[in-house]
């Protein structure tokens, strides 16, 4: 059945992994793009890149951040969601670079991964750098292993790999790597250093911005961002853009936006669902 | 009944002021029986008909007023059902004071205003409504399918016509609501959504199928339309907010009206927290613009819960382009309106927050290829406004979202798909296009009135009695 949840799993502590039916999204979704799911009939519009298509099913995976990714972290095996449009947003530019970086923060783990596998797929050698604050919070390394040459873990605490950042695992394969183009997708906050990381060694970076969205179509503005300069709409001219000219600290503050009424929302829904701390 | 007609159109009743400004709910609350016989009975049966040269659908005006006269109001349903396919919508949003108003006889009279053709409509599709289920009969299945992308105005109004010509028609639509503008930007208080949802309803009920969640050019590819379908109405609307770029349009507060209007009417942000999508409550909100969008905007942002909303606009009264109607409701119910002033620049504190509106005064000098005179900066004439939101309302233009996947389809230099202006067709064999993706931003009524060209058109295309390519 359409929009059906055919299998869910969870990754690790707050992200939960979904399959969902929708055979006409999956026969057109390219790496870099993502869907607008609506929860339930009175949900919001959340846009989630699209981790994997085949088979009729498209992949998907959630961090529980709050009212909305909690609700969709509840939901069960065989229950339907009341929306799923896509595939938005342009695809990544996947062809033959030579060497390419992958440096992947969170859930942004799961958004590298398409990308990986085709980029693999053209024959270019694939590193990655996968980042994380402990150890299960790096998500999908072995099946990352598949298509990337070398991997790098890096997390704040050290319970797995290099203790540090995903920057510091930049310099480890930059210093002794040729590297002729990177993608950095994970928080925006990292998103922001990986730039200027890469600026540091005149290597060219894409990033997958992740502003707050409403209709996904170029329609309301709300997801606009300053590239270079100029104002651009994410959901239409992106979501990939260079990350060198991104203004981040503006799309930092505009993340923000409504962390009040988020803050109300999650609490009342606590309320109503009971404590999430297990999810 | 022998009562003398008024010069005057038959009031009608509204919701109290007070009642209005702190809910969504519908303001104009329509005509009794009483008030339609009487409205009805004003209008004069002109055998010439001129109010009809007005309505863009051509609507047998005189000929459904008269049944109302009659208390034939099913029949008076049936008449206004042959030519609109909406007219519950219509009725209440067309700018009826310059279409079939403007050219009403009464209205001609010194001291007379018009019949008021829009709330009789607006009586008989409620009355139709709760009283009646119209069963329309589709013609003979005719065996060729029409994909028609879009589900505003133009789109509905195609769908339904090829419907009852007997054609398969299926509507794509990429939000998950059909109506466009309707649903997604004209407020609650002017046009309640369970109205839309009953008309769309029966856009349904011709057999008519519509595809939500669909986004054409994406989900759907513009190549798998052209050979599926035997022809394709494009009805994409205009969609993509203008920005006034100036310094500060990212700051936290700042809104296109798009984005404002979408949440509280598509995703019912008034309605947060029970609906998940918020949306700010502006104490002290700038509304910039002066057509109907930038009331709508100010309206709504005065009922959820400011305590001052401004509306600044670069010329004056004379000017602004928005409904007379709905200028007076704004200002019964307390917007600020502050002539001759253009925004200049958005001040934000650290948070990225905005806390001001930096203006200049304006004065009016030569008309301009509007034939409105153009506004002028006045030097050294620059304040600030305090404000903790704005709303830009300065226009839309061609959204590139399905245009930039249709290659070779031609478009002007604004951006919008260039076509036969009688028959909607485009330079694409058998692509038919209409409402605002080719005017831009017009009104219900004309979108709707282009839908119904080209349904005709697409008609006489697929019987091979027209082919311009
Ligand atoms: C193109 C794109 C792809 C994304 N892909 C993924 C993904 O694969 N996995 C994943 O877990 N998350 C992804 N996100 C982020 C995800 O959309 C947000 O975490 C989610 O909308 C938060 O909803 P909430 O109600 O649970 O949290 P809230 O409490 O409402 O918000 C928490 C924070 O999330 C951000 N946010 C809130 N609403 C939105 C919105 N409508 N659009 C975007 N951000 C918002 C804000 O910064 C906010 O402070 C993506 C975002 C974008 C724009
Ligand atoms: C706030 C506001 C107030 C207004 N007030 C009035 C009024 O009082 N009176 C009046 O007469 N007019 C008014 N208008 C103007 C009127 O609403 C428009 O002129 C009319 O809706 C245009 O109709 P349309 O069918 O061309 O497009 P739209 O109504 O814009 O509908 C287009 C539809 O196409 C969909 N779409 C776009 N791209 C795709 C795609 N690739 N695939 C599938 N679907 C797609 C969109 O999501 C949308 O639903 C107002 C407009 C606004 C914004
Ligand atoms: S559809 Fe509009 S223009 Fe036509 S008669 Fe009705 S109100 Fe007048
Ligand atoms: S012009 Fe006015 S009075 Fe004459 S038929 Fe039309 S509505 Fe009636
Ligand atoms: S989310 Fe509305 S324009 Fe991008
Ligand atoms: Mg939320």
């Amino acid at each position: 059945m359409l929009n059906q949840i055919v299998k869910k799993s969870k990754l690790a502590p707050g992200v939960y992994e979904f399959y969902v039916e929708n055979p006409i999204i999956a026969a057109k979704a390219q790496p870099g793009q993502f869907v607008v799911v609506i929860p339930s009939e009175k949900g919001e519009r959340v846009p989630l890149t699209i981790a994997d298509a085949f088979d009729g099913n498209i992949r998907m995976v959630v961090k529980v951040v709050g009212k909305s990714t909690a609700d969709l972290a509840l939901k069960r095996e065989g229950e339907t969601l009341y929306g799923v449009v896509g595939p938005l947003g342009k695809p990544s530019e996947i062809k033959y670079y030579g060497n390419v970086l992958l440096v992947g923060g969170g859930v942004g783990i799961a958004a590298i991964l398409p990308i990986a596998k085709a980029l693999k797929a053209l024959g270019n050698k694939v590193y990655a750098v996968l980042g994380g604050r402990s150890k299960d919070q790096v998500i999908l390394k072995d099946e990352l292993e598949q298509y990337v040459d070398e991997i790098l873990v890096t997390t704040d605490d050290g319970s797995f790999g290099i203790k540090g950042v995903v920057t510091d695992g930049m310099d480890l394969i930059l210093r002794k790597q040729r590297i002729d183009i990177a993608w950095a997708i994970g928080p925006t906050i990292m998103m922001k250093f990986c730039s200027l990381k890469a600026r540091e060694y005149g290597l060219k970076i894409v990033v997958s911005l992740n502003p707050i969205m409403v209709d996904g179509t170029g329609m309301c503005g709300a997801c606009r961002v300053t590239i270079n300069g100029q104002i651009k709409f994410a959901c239409v001219d992106g979501p990939e853009f260079d990350g060198t000219q991104v203004d981040w600290d503006e799309l930092l503050k505009r993340l923000q936006q409504y962390q009040e009424q988020e803050k109300l929302a999650f609490e009342k829904f606590k309320q109503k669902v009971g404590d999430l701390s297990w999810l | 009944m022998a009562v003398k007609p008024s010069p005057k159109k038959t009031p009608m009743r509204e919701l109290e002021i007070e009642e209005r400004i702190k809910s969504f709910s519908e303001v104009a609350l329509g005509y009794t029986e009483d008030e339609a016989l009487v409205e009805a009975m004003r209008c004069l049966q002109c055998p010439s008909k001129p109010c009809v040269k007005g309505c863009p659908v051509g609507i047998d005006i005189p000929g459904f007023i008269s049944k109302i006269k009659e208390k034939k109001f099913d029949e008076a349903a049936k008449i206004l059902k042959k030519y609109n396919n909406l007219p519950a919508i219509c009725g209440r949003v067309c700018p009826q004071e310059n279409q079939c108003e403007a050219f009403c006889t009464v209205g001609k009279i010194p001291g007379s205003e018009p019949v008021a053709i829009g709330r009789l409509e607006r009586f008989v599709a409620d009355w139709e409504a709760e009283n009646l289920v119209l069963t329309q009969e589709s013609g003979p299945k005719k065996g060729k399918k029409v994909a028609v992308i879009g589900s505003g105005p133009a789109g509905l109004t195609a769908a339904a016509d090829l419907a009852k010509l007997g054609y398969d028609v299926i509507v794509f639509e990429t939000l998950h609501k059909p109506g466009g503008v309707l649903v997604y930007g004209i407020p609650e208080f002017r046009l309640p959504k369970v109205i839309v949802e009953r008309e769309v309803k029966y856009v349904e009920s011709l057999s008519v199928k519509i595809l939500l969640n669909t986004p054409v050019g994406k989900s759907v590819t513009v190549e798998e339309i052209l050979k599926e379908f035997d022809a394709v109405f494009i009805g994409v609307g205009a969609g993509t907010p203008k920005f006034l770029n100036i310094s500060g349009t990212n700051l936290n507060g700042v809104y296109s009206a798009n984005e404002f209007l979408t949440r509280i009417n598509l995703m019912k942000a008034y309605l947060f927290p029970e609906y998940d999508t918020p949306v700010r409550k502006g104490q002290n909100v700038i509304v910039v613009g002066g057509g109907n969008v930038a009331l709508d905007a100010a309206r709504s942002a005065l009922r959820l819960g400011a305590k001052q909303v401004t509306v600044v606009y670069r010329r004056t009264e004379q000017e602004m382009p928005a409904r007379r109607e709905e200028y007076i409701h704004a200002v019964e119910e307390g917007i600020k309106f502050r002539w001759l002033t253009q925004p200049l620049r958005y001040i934000g504190d650290e948070k990225g927050n905005l806390v001001g509106v930096e203006c200049i005064s304006m004065e009016l000098g030569e008309p301009d290829e509007s034939g409105r005179r153009r506004p002028i900066p006045i030097e050294d004439s620059r304040f600030v406004i305090e404000a903790d939101m704005v709303i830009e309302a300065i226009g839309t233009e061609a959204n590139r979202f399905l245009l930039s996947e249709f290659k070779d389809l031609k478009l002007n230099k604004y951006g919008y798909i260039v076509v036969d202006e009688e028959t909607c067709a485009t330079s694409l064999r058998k692509v038919f296009a209409g409402g605002d993706i080719v005017t831009g931003a017009a009104t219900v009524i004309e979108a709707m009135g282009a839908g119904k060209r080209a349904a005709y058109w697409i008609d006489k295309f697929l019987q091979k009695e027209y082919d311009p390519w």
